[in-house]
């Protein structure tokens, strides 16, 4: 079992030093998950410690695909109210 | 600024941030070396990589801290008033300390003259002061916009603490604690110490009065509100979600309100966590990494634009105590204006109200061409003196070139960003917009280029006096 980083991180470096298991590697276009390091912090901490501080909803995902950080569950911004946002951005 | 001793305009006297005298002549940089962030602030948007917004924690590449050295060493160089090399993210410099403190370590070493600093949200304040201290860092700024978890929970939806996201009120408590923690620990090392704190209407707003008192309280030796920037482009919380910002009007009533205790900064520019340059410029396009890495900076390099600086900083710094030491013999200076302007001898010093004025400044002077100016330093002017309380930024009304053909609708913006102001002072200003200005109500005055500030200001506002307009209110001006 092992998490990863998709391609809406922002490459911010909060979750690297975290990593229990030095999993983390900076690369391009986004930092990855070395998926064979990866326990997913168990047995070090209650959370995974990337995306406990991960900002990026969505950016981290389990293996089944689904993201560890709901939308909206971080910026408390409605994924409804944000969709509305950027279709009035868009019709300027 | 009221109720500086010397000692601290000493420490602050070259630094544009610290000082509203020092701004009009020195220069600061930004390095982003520090991207991890351990909070979310509802302002904040952790996409931050933009090159057209100007707007705290926005920058267009990240550096490693030997980047963040050389391009320092590079900057410092080719302008020589530069002073201050400051840390301000794009994350929270505290939660990057390796990237933060290398790049402090390496520069206290090859460029000593340079004042460093740093800002922080406060959450791991309390860890670093002491290594802090260590590297002689003697300016920290600490944003505080709450003392209440209540108001707090409104404007944090989490930090990262102790293992784990938290979320709300705790959240908001917990970090209010390091914050305040932190702020006593740097006061008790003689650290200086700035608060910054974002103005949200309705929000906490009125709460700032009370935050300021505090922080006065505990030995921050200046506070500086800023108004909540908001766009729903910019992807923040309070931009999607249509929180509005204050007026120039409201920000400048917070900061006359904070002021009864507190040295307020009222010079602030929101500027990019890369930024270069004097504040109100930003010369950041002109260092990129690309360009910095193709320059030779060696140590002989480095030791000639030190003393380069040195001798600017010199001349700088004398004629500051200079104009000081002209500004505390009161009588002869009050006596020139009146000799200058031919005040009538009967007008009486306590009559006539303040009155708003916007500069196109340079350099502490009138010294900018209207159609030039990139924006407006606003004072309060009575004929004690002239006070700085706040800017307006505006569009180029006249870049020189073949585009002017939309200068209508630019002159149009100036003229609602100078809003409330009864009074413009430039060099030099066109006839089309003249008529413009004066039709908007405000008084265009290019009469007296490349003088000081203050002296111009306090002028203009005597012959307004003595021509029987400040016995009454300011004229309600239509704003389109």
């Amino acid at each position: 079992m092992a998490l990863e980083i998709i391609e809406t991180c922002v490459n911010c470096w909060a979750c690297a030093p975290l990593c229990p298991n030095k999993a983390i590697v900076e690369a391009k276009p986004n930092f990855l998950i070395d998926a064979d390091k990866c326990t997913e912090c168990l047995g070090d901490f209650a959370d995974a410690q990337c995306a406990a501080i991960c900002p990026i909803e969505g950016a981290i995902v389990n293996e089944l695909n689904e993201p560890l950080n709901a939308p909206g569950s971080l910026t408390g911004i409605p994924p409804e109210r944000w969709a509305q946002a950027q279709r009035e951005i868009a019709a300027r | 600024m009221n109720g500086m001793s010397d000692d601290i305009r000493r420490r602050v006297q070259d630094h544009p941030c610290y000082s509203e005298e020092a701004h009009h002549h020195f220069a600061r940089m930004h390095a982003a070396v520090a991207p991890a962030c351990n909070i979310q602030c509802h302002y904040c948007n952790r996409k931050y990589d933009c090159a057209n917004e100007s707007r705290p924690g926005v920058v267009s590449e990240l550096l490693t801290p030997e980047q963040a050295v050389k391009k320092t060493l590079a900057v410092a160089a080719a302008i020589p008033r530069m002073s201050v090399l400051g840390i301000a993210g794009p994350g929270d410099p505290l939660a990057n300390p390796e990237r933060t403190f290398a790049t402090f370590r390496s520069l206290a070493e090859m460029a000593p003259d340079i004042k460093l600093c740093v800002s922080t949200n406060g959450l791991a304040l309390p860890d670093s002061v002491e290594e802090l201290a260590q590297h002689n860092i003697d300016h920290v700024t600490i944003t505080i916009n709450c003392v209440d978890p209540d108001v707090g929970a409104k404007i944090y939806p989490w930090i990262f603490w102790k293992n784990q996201r938290v979320f709300g009120r705790e959240a908001a408590e917990i970090l209010i604690g390091q914050q305040q923690k932190g702020l006593e620990m740097l006061v008790a090392k003689g650290i200086l110490v700035k608060v910054n704190s974002v103005m949200i209407p309705g929000v906490n707003d009125e709460h700032l009065k009370e935050v300021s008192r505090i922080v006065k309280a505990k030995g921050a030796f200046l506070h500086n509100v800023m108004p909540l920037i908001a766009e729903a482009e910019h992807g923040t919380f309070y931009g999607v979600m249509g929180q509005r910002s204050p007026s120039p009007d409201e920000l400048k009533g917070l900061q006359d309100a904070c002021e009864g205790d507190m040295n307020m900064m009222r010079h602030c520019r929101q500027c990019r966590a890369d930024a270069v340059g004097l504040l109100g410029e930003d010369r950041g396009a002109e260092f990129t990494m690309e360009k910095v890495e193709a320059m030779v900076i060696d140590e002989e390099f480095s030791r000639a634009a030190m003393a380069r600086r040195k001798e600017l900083r010199d001349k700088v710094t004398a004629e500051m105590d200079a104009k000081r030491a002209r500004a505390r013999a009161p009588a002869p200076v009050q006596q020139q204006v009146i000799t200058l302007h031919r005040r009538p001898a009967s007008a009486d010093f306590s009559a006539g109200r303040p009155v708003l004025m916007a500069v196109a400044a340079k350099g502490g002077l009138v010294a900018e061409h209207f159609g030039h100016a990139r924006e407006f330093l606003v004072y309060e002017v009575t004929g004690e003196g002239a006070k700085l309380v706040g800017h307006r930024k505006t569009d180029l009304y006249c870049d020189g070139g073949d585009t002017c053909g939309d200068g209508e609708s630019v002159l149009a913006k100036t003229i609602r960003a100078l809003e409330g102001c009864e009074v413009v002072l430039c060099s030099k200003i066109g006839f089309e917009p003249w008529g413009q200005i004066e039709a908007a109500g405000i008084a265009p005055n290019g009469e007296h280029p490349m003088e000081e500030i203050g002296t111009a200001a306090v002028a203009v506002w005597h012959e307004m006096l003595a021509a029987g307009k400040l016995a009454h209110a300011a004229p309600e001006r239509q704003v389109a």
